[in-house]
């Protein structure tokens, strides 16, 4: 069982680590073999950037540190952000697999923010492993090794080649020596950096692709996980922010006399995006808060049915083409059997569990947060620009996050706490209300789309069209990203389909919306494939075909989505058929390099959608953690279905009208169905587990309600008529 | 302001709050006992869950003038070392994703099992429902429920 700990001291000798891709520091650095691993440039997604490189390392991003003590402890550095999908142990998993080390010697260190050192930090998109942890932890854990066995070599004078690893020690197999890592830490700081070290074969790995215990169970079931709310710093102060009550509101009076004589409460300032009330405790700052007068102004009045129509008139246009393959048109119109659709997805919040909050140090110096952020580089840099400090004067420690889903790899939440700590003078917490964080949010996008389509010859699907209408991601009101083209996230899970289709038109309508969005959990899919997969089901109807049938002879060119769909198939008995009063629908994605097939079984009583069982198969490349994708992957399934049953933020003259889990509801346990996951088991790369699970719910539970009803669900949330 | 002394996991805790301060922000802020979450301030969601003389309550509008003299329980004192049935069959079960709703799962599952030590789904599904889980641990809370039942 291993441990898992917050990074507050840097490590010895760390700023050395910048000189090249390995640095060994040993004994200067007060014992032990020291390892720094660099990865290619930030967000490179290839799975083996070339990573040992002692003559030009400019080119280069330390991501983690391996160090060996002369006890033999060996400590692993996490680079990325723990949401509880888990990289607190997967990670450590990759580099102590190639090292051999003893598992039960590792531990799991938490990384602070560094502008380079661990590459890119952020912590979005499923990228933990795909997204360059994979090649170099374990090239680093290799390196980690063969200086280890030269040590041992050496101490021995016998050849490296004579000696194995196992479980922390090298093992001379002729004369049967052995010696701990821990004892051969210093010799092994005196060996020269492997240019390549040799990794294992897949057939070789011990811990890869097995259920080891998580490394911080134990913690989170007694209460000693630390989230950013539980930071407590000496003198720290608590406070809150209120925020517009309109979206894009700036404030136009001020009347803080009444919340000023709340007891407990120390102080009242103005800060970039509202007002903070500075307390002795969180209570009396929340009592403060609900005691300010303000009035806010602002030029946004928009409402839910505006935005609809906005979209409806949108797709009444031409849009920017993101995809034109043969004469879709042509083909629709000479079809006898064509169709066509409008789709609609609302807004929806991220809701965390745990509400944005920031605890921040800042002094005349020097700047200490403490964050829950998906983001550490965004939070050191943003809180570098507002206090004016070099970046190297700030110092970003990462916590648990209470949930992610994209809402914290935003850095609003750190603003607050760096503004309100500059303006009281001291260390502050500041953590927003419930209802604060839902109406303050960036929502993933409402949008529409318009779908046309025709079944040809042989039942098979002839010709696609799909016209989307939608803001892109990160606008916000009066401001914000706008570009023209086509958003890549506006119609990602439409362009990306897995099917082969003749004749495919896809195009984009830019709407100027002003609602602030962001990135949600599978950001485009999360939509789309609901809207794609439900017409996909309405072309299968309309061309009288089984919805299993008419979508693997689409996927002939994509033989892992069709392993995976018929595994789902072969998981549910689909031929067989769901019992009486029960039906059946499907929905597939590839999404952020997972690819997922689900089967839901649904039944309707009283105008109640009750979801009894999920199939859910899914192909992720090479596995880390098997347990950890299965939970994953079913709780994807509650993420989709809470999205699909209840999710949806609604805009009345430019306030959010929802406010906390009373209006902005979630699945509960008393609606939990039963959910069945197969993991394909391969040696492709890592792909993404976190996400791709999400999108293919909605569409698999929409079209079983079809097949029970006879209605089709085009908009969600579901509302069955 | 007042005085309140309260028992809290064995032993008396005395602070001073204004009576409608809520005791989960006396545990959190005055006391400094934060294993007991925030969600959402109005008994929506679970996270804050504790028991008031074993009886499982939402500390987030529980007032501090209200707890009077029952005992209160909260994750860092359901057992002294992590042993309670429930956390037991948690760790076995890897029950946690981020975390932060499961001190108020715990919470409630310890209260349903002293009252139904061997719960039914059903049962299961009653007394949890009060809590929110947004990663979506409800089937391995119920598996692990299961599990402590058996296990003790």
């Amino acid at each position: 069982m291993t441990t898992s700990r917050n990074s507050h001291a840097p490590p010895v000798g760390r700023a050395d680590l910048d000189r090249r891709d390995f640095v060994k520091l040993g004994a200067a650095a007060g014992g032990g073999l020291f390892l720094g691993v660099r990865f290619a440039s930030p967000g490179t997604l290839a799975a083996a950037p070339p990573m040992i490189d002692a003559v030009d390392a400019t080119g280069f991003q330390p991501n983690a540190f391996v160090h060996v003590a002369e006890t033999g402890d060996v400590s692993i550095w996490v680079g990325r952000s723990d949401m509880g999908q888990g990289v607190r142990t997967s990670l450590p998993m990759i580099v102590a697999d190639e090292m051999d080390a003893d598992w039960d010697r590792v531990t799991s260190v938490q990384a602070d923010a560094h502008p380079r050192k661990y590459g890119r930090q952020m912590t979005v998109g499923s990228t933990s492993v795909r997204g360059g942890a994979w090649m170099p932890l374990r090239q680093a854990g290799a390196a980690a090794r063969e200086m280890l066995v030269g040590a041992a070599a050496a101490a021995w004078a016998v050849p490296a080649g004579e000696c194995r690893t196992e479980n922390g020690h090298v093992i001379h197999t002729a004369s049967g020596r052995r010696a701990g890592y821990g004892e051969l830490a210093n010799g092994a700081a005196a060996q020269p950096v492997p240019e390549e070290p040799k990794l294992k074969d897949p057939e070789e790995f011990n811990l890869i692709g097995t259920d080891v215990p998580y490394v911080d169970t134990d913690l989170k079931v007694t209460g000693r996980a630390g989230y950013g709310i539980d930071v407590r710093v000496p003198g720290m102060k608590f406070a809150t922010v209120v925020k517009p009550t309109v979206l894009g509101g700036r404030l136009q009076s001020l009347d803080d006399s009444v919340a000023r004589a709340v007891p407990g409460v120390q102080d009242v300032v103005r800060i970039s995006s509202g007002v903070a009330v500075v307390a002795d405790h969180t209570w009396a700052a929340f009592e403060g808060a609900r005691a300010l007068e303000c009035t806010w102004t602002s030029d946004f009045s928009g409402s839910s049915a505006e935005i609809s129509e906005h979209n409806a008139e949108l797709l009444k246009g031409e849009g920017a083409i993101a995809v034109s393959d043969g004469d879709a048109a042509g083909a629709i119109a000479s079809s006898a059997t064509a169709i066509q659709a409008h789709y609609e997805v609302p807004y929806l919040a991220h809701a965390t569990m745990e509400p944005m909050n920031c605890t921040a140090h800042v002094q005349s110096d020097r700047c200490e947060l403490w964050a829950p952020t998906q983001n550490p580089q965004g939070a050191q840099s943003i809180a570098a620009e507002l206090t004016g400090l070099d970046i190297e004067r700030v110092t970003a420690h990462v916590t648990y996050l209470g949930c992610g889903w994209g809402r914290r790899s935003r850095t609003d939440f750190v603003e607050d706490a760096v503004e309100t700590s500059m303006a009281v003078g001291g260390p502050v917490q500041v953590v927003w209300t419930r209802e604060e964080d839902m109406r303050n949010d960036q929502y993933r996008p409402s949008s529409m789309v318009r779908f046309g389509g025709s079944v040809g010859e042989a039942g098979r699907l002839s010709a696609l069209t799909a016209r989307v209408a939608g803001p892109p991601l990160l606008v916000s009101p009066g401001g914000g990203r706008r570009g023209s083209g086509v958003d890549r996230n506006a119609v990602d899970g439409i362009v990306s389909m897995t099917y082969t289709i003749p004749n495919v038109h896809i195009d984009y309508c830019r709407s100027s919306i002003e609602v602030p969005t962001g990135y949600w959990r599978s950001v485009g899919p999360s939509g789309n494939t609901f809207m794609l997969e439900g017409f996909i089901d309405e072309l299968a109807h309309a061309g009288g075909r089984d919805p299993l049938e008419f979508r693997l002879e689409m996927l002939d060119n994509h033989p892992r989505m069709k392993h995976v769909l018929e595994k789902a198939a072969e998981m549910a008995d689909w031929a067989s058929g769901p019992p009486a009063g029960r039906a059946r629908g499907i929905g597939i994605v590839e999404d952020k390099g997972g690819i997922v097939a689900q089967i839901a079984e649904v039944s309707v009583t009283d105008g109640r959608v009750r979801v009894h069982r999920v199939w859910c198969a899914a192909d992720c490349g090479q596995i880390i953690h098997p347990g950890i994708v299965d939970a994953q992957l079913v709780g994807s399934v509650v993420t989709g279905l809470t999205a699909a049953l209840y999710g949806e933020i609604t805009i009345d003259e430019g306030r959010v009208v929802q406010s906390n889990f009373h209006d902005y509801e979630m699945l509960r346990i008393d609606e939990m169905p039963e959910v069945e996951v197969h993991i394909v088991r391969n040696r492709e790369a890592p792909g993404g587990a976190g996400e791709p699970g999400v999108p293919p719910i909605a569409p698999a539970v929409a079209n079983a309600l079809f097949a029970l009803t006879g209605q089709r669900i085009r908009r969600l949330p579901i509302r069955l008529s | 302001m007042p005085s309140y002394s309260i028992r809290v996991n064995g032993e008396t805790r005395t602070v001073e709050a204004t009576e409608t301060m809520p005791l989960l922000w006396v545990l959190r802020d005055l006391i400094g006992l934060t294993g007991t979450k925030y969600g959402c301030g109005r008994s929506q969601c679970g996270a804050c869950t504790v028991h008031l003389d074993g009886e499982p309550v939402r500390s987030c509008r529980t007032r501090v003038a209200a707890v009077g003299d029952r005992e209160v329980t909260t994750i860092e004192g359901l057992s002294p070392d992590g042993s309670h049935p429930v956390q037991k069959a948690w760790v076995a079960e890897e029950v946690p994703q981020c975390g932060y709703c499961q001190s108020g799962q715990l919470l409630a599952a310890a209260a349903l099992l002293e009252q139904h030590p061997q719960p039914t789904d059903a049962q299961i599904d009653e007394a949890m429902a009060g809590n929110l889980c947004r990663c979506g641990t409800y089937q391995r809370v119920r598996r692990a429920i299961h599990r402590a039942a058996k296990e003790g």
